[in-house]
Parts: structure tokens; C-alpha cells; sequence
């Protein structure tokens, strides 16, 4: 199991234990993680499902495929280190991952 | 109010549900029009996931959205639909027993016996950029779409976006508006490589500003913008002065003008049907695909073409009261054939091994 904090617009942490192999908004769905809506289940079709991606994690988390880069084009205030969550799988390797969600998705 | 167009069916909504009740329903001998909102066909397939797999469309092991709704357009050529694309249905009226009258946004009136609703998740319609308070433009001075370009003429336009709509009235608009301004997020576009050079040429020459960066904030009185707050990807912000903001930010589904035609909707979104025939509360109005709501509803292509197929039987009885619908395979109705083209002159021998 992969822990992954999501952090609120308002500052609550909150953790929960994600699955290698499903996704990062995969897992905040299963867990009720509000300010994620993602309204297309995954597909990057939606942009619904945009996070930051704390400072110290970018690096490993990568960037986001030119697919995805066309999708944050729809979404609201993108950031240098704005991901769409279902575009990250979950590894051991992102154990303790912490990302922050936006006060609004598109 | 123009001429009506006079036909069996009117089918709202152009999606994969509303393609394959063309077939059943021309298997029948019910001639269709379809109305979409979109300037394509296919609904959720080709807007929003085109490239993506299917793997669940019954003896199709994989294919792509769009892949099915081409094939869907082959299957249903031989019935020769009608389509009027770009065009919102507005209202649906009973005028007779039964007898509809369907208008669209574009002033297009259909008198047909029958309506089906495939209008899956509602119309699509352009998303609204959640920039606080561009409610209170919308309509006066912020445009998600252009109707009428001389409205732009001497005026200073921003338009957002990086796609093939904001680059297209970013060309079309350059001659018309006193300035013009381009906003995106990045210095990469998705719209055409074509259009994105036409743009640079234009940047190039002075004609037009392309500014990198996102819109934060609007400031204006009375409906009338005169200034958007702009952000940079390196945190700096700036005022962009304009007269008109044109915001592309993609498509979302809205349910629109179903709303408003009579039904006591589920959920305040989905059209009840009864599963025998899914018609809705008003008979010979049906609904079919993601739109719909019944005990045990399940929101998947395979499940709309049911519907479609049960649809179309009770269809038939409207239509024509005083026929008997015989039921019949494709396989080996050659009356069926004949309907899709495929009916052989004289059906061929099956090959023999000599013995
Ligand atoms: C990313 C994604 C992946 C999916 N994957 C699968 C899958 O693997 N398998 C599966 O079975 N399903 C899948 N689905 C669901 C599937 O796409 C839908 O079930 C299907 O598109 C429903 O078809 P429809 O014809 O009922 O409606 P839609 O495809 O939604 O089409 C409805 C059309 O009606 C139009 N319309 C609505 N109101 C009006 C109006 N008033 N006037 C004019 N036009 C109007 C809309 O513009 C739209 O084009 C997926 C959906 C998404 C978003
Ligand atoms: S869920 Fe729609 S883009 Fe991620």
C-alpha cells in the first residue's frame, strides 16, 4: 500500500492508502477526497481531476504527457505543478506523495 | 416561422444512441432526422473521447470511439438520415395523437409523429472559465461563441484558449477588432498546426498580441468588461484593457432545453421510461441512451442499443396503426435486405464438396 496525502484548498491533510497499479484520483475517489470530481472517469477528457504536486515530489511524479498538457488547457489556474490526477499511476516508489487540490475544478 | 419539415421521426441528439435507432427504426420503414447541438456526429464518442478504446460493444472485441461511430454511420447509410448539425432542439409540442412539433435555436420547425430523445448527458455547450464573477458579462461583453463578427468591428478583443476555436476567431476576428489580443496558458497550442502559423504570422507582423498566461480576475461595470487581471506562469501579473472577452475553454454537457418539455424528471436530470418500450410519460415520446431512467439502468452503449431496438417496435404501431409489424432476422428476411442493400438478386447455391 501507497500512502498519498491530499492536501484541501483550505489546508486539511487528509491520508489515505492507495493501490499500485489504480490511479492518484482513483484513490481519492475511493476515499470520498473532496475537490476532485473528475467527471470523466479517467479518460483525461474532463480536466475535472487537476491537483498540485508538492514541491518535493515533481520530480519523481514527472510531467504530464503532451495529452495531458492539451487537457489543462480547460482547467483553472494551472500551475507549474499542476498534474491531472488520473494521469498518475500510484507506485511504491510515490509512498507518501503529497498533492494539494484546487478550490475549484473547471 | 419556416416551412415544417414533415417526417416520422425526429431523433434529438446525434450520439451512438440516437445513430443505431436510425437502423432499427429504418428496418421498420421509419424515415429519420437527426438535430445535434454539436457541428459533428456522434456525441460523447467523437467530442470527447475519440481516440480512446472500447472494449464492451457486444462481438467487438476493441475499437476506438470513433472507429464505432463511423462504423455506426456505415451501418445505418442504407437508411439515408437527414442531419442538422450545429442546431439546439428548443421545444418539443404535442399537436396531434400523436404529432409533434419540434423547433430548433436556429428557427428549423419539424412536424413528425414520433420523437426520440437520445440526448444522453444534455447538450454540449461551452464551458465556463471559473473566473470569479463573469457571470455578470456573459451575454453583453464575455461570448462563448460568435454569432454575429461586425459586433467585434473596432473593438478590443482578448480571446483565451489555445484549441482550433480560439485560433479560428482569433483569424477571423484580427481584421475586424481595433486590437486583438491571444491569451494561453503556454507557448504549445493544440488547435491545427496551419492555424497556429497563420497566428504567428500575424504576431510577427504586428497585427495582433499573443500573451502567455491565465486570466484571473475581470473588472467592469454594468455587464460591460474593460479589464482582465492576467497572470504569468512566473507568478508577475498584468492588466489586459478590452472591450470583449471571447473565453474558449472546451465543452461540457448541460441538459438545456430538455428540461422544460413536460417530463417530472429524475434526479432533476435523467427522462423516467417504462423498460417495455422506454416511452416516456407523453406517448410517442421516447427516450433511449444516457438519458434515460428506468429500475436497473445501466449508462453504457450496449444498453442504448437495446432500447433502441424495443423503441422502435412500439414506434412502428404510431406510425403505422394499421399494419402488422411481423418480427424478422436480418439474416434471412429478404425483405430486411432489400431495406439494407444487401438482398441478392437470387440467393446463391451454398458450395457443395464433390463427392
Ligand atoms: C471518457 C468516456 C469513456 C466511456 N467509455 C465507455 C465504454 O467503454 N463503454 C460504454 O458502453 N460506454 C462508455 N462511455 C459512455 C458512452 O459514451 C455513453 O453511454 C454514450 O455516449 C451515450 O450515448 P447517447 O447517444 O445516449 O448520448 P451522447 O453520446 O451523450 O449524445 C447525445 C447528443 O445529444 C445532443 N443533444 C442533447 N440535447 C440536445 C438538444 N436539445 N438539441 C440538440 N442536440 C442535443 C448532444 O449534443 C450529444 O451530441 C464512456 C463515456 C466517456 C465520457
Ligand atoms: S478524470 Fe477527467 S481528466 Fe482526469
Amino acid at each position: 500500500m501507497v500512502q498519498i496525502t491530499f492536501i484541501d484548498s483550505r489546508g486539511t491533510a487528509r491520508t489515505v492508502e492507495g493501490e499500485a497499479g489504480s490511479t492518484v484520483m482513483e484513490t481519492a475517489i475511493k476515499n470520498g477526497v473532496p475537490e476532485i470530481e473528475a467527471e470523466c472517469g479517467g479518460a483525461c477528457a474532463c480536466s475535472t481531476c487537476h491537483v498540485y504536486i508538492e514541491e518535493a515530489w515533481r520530480e519523481k511524479v514527472g510531467e504530464p504527457s503532451p495529452m495531458e498538457e492539451d487537457m489543462l488547457d480547460f482547467a483553472y489556474n494551472v500551475q507549474p505543478n499542476s498534474r491531472l490526477s488520473c494521469q498518475i499511476k500510484v507506485r511504491e516508489d510515490l509512498d507518501g506523495l503529497i498533492v494539494r487540490t484546487p478550490d475549484r475544478q473547471a | 416561422m419556416s416551412e415544417p419539415i414533415k417526417t416520422d421521426v425526429v431523433i434529438v441528439g446525434a450520439g451512438p444512441i440516437g445513430l443505431f435507432a436510425v437502423f432499427e427504426l429504418g428496418l421498420l420503414d421509419m424515415k429519420c432526422h437527426l438535430i445535434d447541438i454539436l457541428d459533428k456526429i456522434g456525441g460523447q464518442c467523437a467530442e470527447l473521447y475519440p481516440e480512446k478504446p472500447i472494449y464492451d460493444i457486444p462481438g467487438i472485441p476493441f475499437t476506438s470511439a470513433q472507429g464505432l461511430v463511423d462504423a455506426l454511420l456505415q451501418q445505418i447509410k442504407p437508411f439515408n438520415p437527414l442531419y442538422h448539425l450545429n442546431e439546439m432542439v428548443e421545444t418539443v409540442e404535442k399537436i396531434g395523437d400523436p404529432l409533434f412539433r419540434v423547433t430548433t435555436d436556429q428557427g428549423k420547425v419539424f412536424e413528425a409523429k414520433i420523437v426520440v430523445i437520445a440526448a444522453g448527458g444534455g447538450s454540449f455547450q461551452p464551458k465556463r472559465p471559473p473566473i470569479p464573477g463573469i457571470e455578470a458579462y456573459e451575454g453583453k461583453s464575455v461570448h462563448y461563441a460568435v454569432r454575429k463578427m461586425e459586433s467585434f468591428r473596432d473593438k478590443r478583443v482578448l480571446v483565451v484558449g489555445g484549441g482550433d476555436s480560439a485560433l479560428d476567431w482569433t483569424l477571423n476576428l484580427a481584421p475586424i477588432a481595433s486590437h486583438l489580443t491571444l491569451l494561453h496558458r503556454r507557448s504549445e497550442f493544440r488547435a491545427a498546426p496551419d492555424s497556429v502559423n497563420k497566428m504567428m504570422a500575424l504576431v510577427g507582423d504586428g497585427k495582433i498580441d499573443l500573451v502567455v498566461g491565465q486570466v484571473t480576475a475581470l473588472s467592469g461595470g454594468d455587464g460591460q468588461i474593460s479589464k482582465a487581471m492576467v497572470k504569468t506562469n512566473d507568478g508577475s501579473a498584468f492588466e489586459i484593457a478590452c472591450d470583449a472577452l471571447l473565453p474558449f475553454f472546451g465543452l461540457t454537457m448541460k441538459l438545456g432545453p430538455v428540461a422544460n418539455w413536460g417530463f417530472e424528471l429524475k434526479n432533476n436530470e435523467l427522462i423516467p421510461v417504462d423498460s417495455a418500450a422506454f416511452e416516456t410519460s407523453i406517448p410517442g415520446i421516447f427516450a433511449i441512451g444516457d438519458i434515460n431512467w428506468y429500475p436497473g439502468k445501466l449508462k453504457l452503449i450496449l444498453s442504448g442499443f437495446h432500447e433502441a431496438a424495443l423503441m422502435a417496435q412500439k414506434a412502428y404501431r404510431y406510425v403505422y396503426p394499421e399494419k402488422r409489424l411481423v418480427f424478422q432476422y436480418t439474416t434471412s428476411s429478404t425483405s430486411l435486405q432489400k431495406k439494407l442493400g444487401v438482398a441478392p438478386e437470387r440467393p446463391a447455391a451454398p458450395a457443395r464438396a464433390a463427392t
